[in-house]
C-alpha cells in the first residue's frame, strides 16, 4: 500500500514516539495503576502500526521486521516460562512470587509481577505486530 | 448509572442490528465499532479501567484491519434470494436457537442470585491480595500471581494465533 500525504507523515512522526512511551509507561506501572502487560503491549504495537500505515509498506522492507517480531515473541514467552520455573527452583512451587515484596506503591515492588508484566508486554506487542506485518506482506506479494 | 448503561446498551444493539442489514460493508464495519466503543464506556461506568484500556486499544486496531480488508475487497455484500435450501437452513437455525434458549433459561434458574457466587470466590482474593502479592493494582496481582496459569494460557493462545496466521498467509513453500 502507498503512504499518505506529508501532513499525515509529519503528524505521525510527532505522535508515534509519545504513543510508544505511553505503552512503556503502562507496562512498567502495571502493578501500580490500571493497565499491565496486555494493554501496554497492544499500545506499543499500535505505535508501529501507525508508522507503517502513514509511510506505506512499499518503501519499507518489512520481511526483516517480521523475522524480528516472531523471534522476540517466542523469546519473551520462553523467558516468562523460565521465570515461572525459577519459582519452582527457588520456593518449590511453579509460578510462585518468590522475590522480596518491597514497599507497596513503589516502582520496584511486588516481587516478580513487574518482570512478568514486561515480558508479557513484549510478547503481546510482537504478536500483534507480526500478525499485522503478515497481512501487509501477503498483500504486497499478492499484488506483484 | 444503570440508566446510562441501559442507554448505551440500546445504542450497541442498534449498531449491531445495522451492521447486519447494511448494504455497504464499510458502514457495517463502522457500525461494529459502535458496539466496541460502547462496551468501553460500559466498562468505565462499571469501574473497570483495566478492561477499558485493553478494549479501546484492541477495538481500534481491529477496526483499522477490518477497514483495510473491506477497502481491498468488494464493498457490496452479495444478497441472494431464498430458495428451498435456504428455507431449510433458516428453519434449522431457528430451531437450534429455541433449544439453546430453553436450556439457557432452565439452567439460569439453578444459579445463585447475581453477585453472590462470584463474591464467595473473590472474597479471599480481595482480603489477602495486598499482603500476599505486594501489588497495589489488584487485577495484576490476580492475573500474574493467583491465576498465573491463566495468563500463561493466554500467552500460548496468542502464540498459536500468530503461528496460524503465518501458516495460512504465505506464498513461498506452498504447492
Amino acid at each position: 500500500m502507498k503512504g499518505m500525504t506529508i501532513i499525515v507523515k509529519k503528524t505521525t512522526q510527532l505522535i508515534a514516539g509519545l504513543v510508544f512511551l505511553y505503552g512503556i509507561y503502562i507496562i512498567l506501572h502495571g502493578h501500580l495503576t490500571p493497565g499491565g502487560g496486555f494493554a501496554g503491549g497492544v499500545i506499543v504495537a499500535g505505535s508501529f502500526i501507525l508508522l507503517i500505515l502513514a509511510y506505506g509498506s512499499d518503501i519499507l522492507h518489512l520481511v526483516r521486521e517480521e523475522t524480528g517480531t516472531t523471534l522476540y515473541e517466542n523469546l519473551a514467552v520462553l523467558i516468562a516460562l523460565l521465570l515461572a520455573l525459577s519459582g519452582l527452583l527457588a520456593a518449590g512451587v511453579f509460578f510462585v512470587n518468590w522475590m522480596p515484596k518491597g514497599v507497596p506503591g513503589e516502582l520496584a515492588s511486588a516481587g516478580t509481577l513487574p518482570l512478568y508484566n514486561i515480558f508479557i508486554g513484549i510478547e503481546v506487542a510482537a504478536s500483534i505486530l507480526s500478525i499485522f506485518l503478515a497481512l501487509v506482506i501477503f498483500k504486497e506479494e499478492i499484488s506483484k | 448509572m444503570e440508566l446510562g448503561i441501559s442507554v448505551i446498551v440500546i445504542f450497541m444493539i442498534l449498531g449491531a442490528l445495522y451492521a447486519i442489514h447494511a448494504e455497504d460493508l464499510l458502514s457495517a464495519v463502522i457500525a461494529c465499532g459502535i458496539v466496541g466503543y460502547g462496551l468501553v464506556i460500559c466498562f468505565l461506568l462499571l469501574k473497570a479501567p483495566d478492561l477499558a484500556i485493553v478494549q479501546i486499544v484492541v477495538e481500534t486496531i481491529t477496526l483499522i484491519i477490518m477497514v483495510a480488508v473491506v477497502l481491498d475487497s468488494s464493498r457490496e455484500e452479495p444478497f441472494g434470494r431464498l430458495d428451498g435450501k435456504g428455507y431449510v437452513n433458516a428453519v434449522t437455525a431457528l430451531l437450534v436457537m429455541v433449544i439453546l434458549f430453553y436450556f439457557f433459561s432452565t439452567s439460569i434458574g439453578s444459579l445463585d442470585p447475581f453477585g453472590e457466587g462470584t463474591l464467595r470466590m473473590a472474597g479471599p482474593y480481595i482480603d489477602g491480595a495486598y499482603e500476599k502479592t505486594g501489588s497495589v493494582n489488584l487485577v495484576t496481582g490476580v492475573l500474574f500471581d493467583f491465576r498465573g496459569y491463566d495468563t500463561l494460557g493466554e500467552a500460548t493462545v496468542l502464540i498459536t494465533a500468530v503461528l496460524g496466521v503465518l501458516t495460512i498467509l504465505r506464498i513461498k513453500g506452498k504447492i
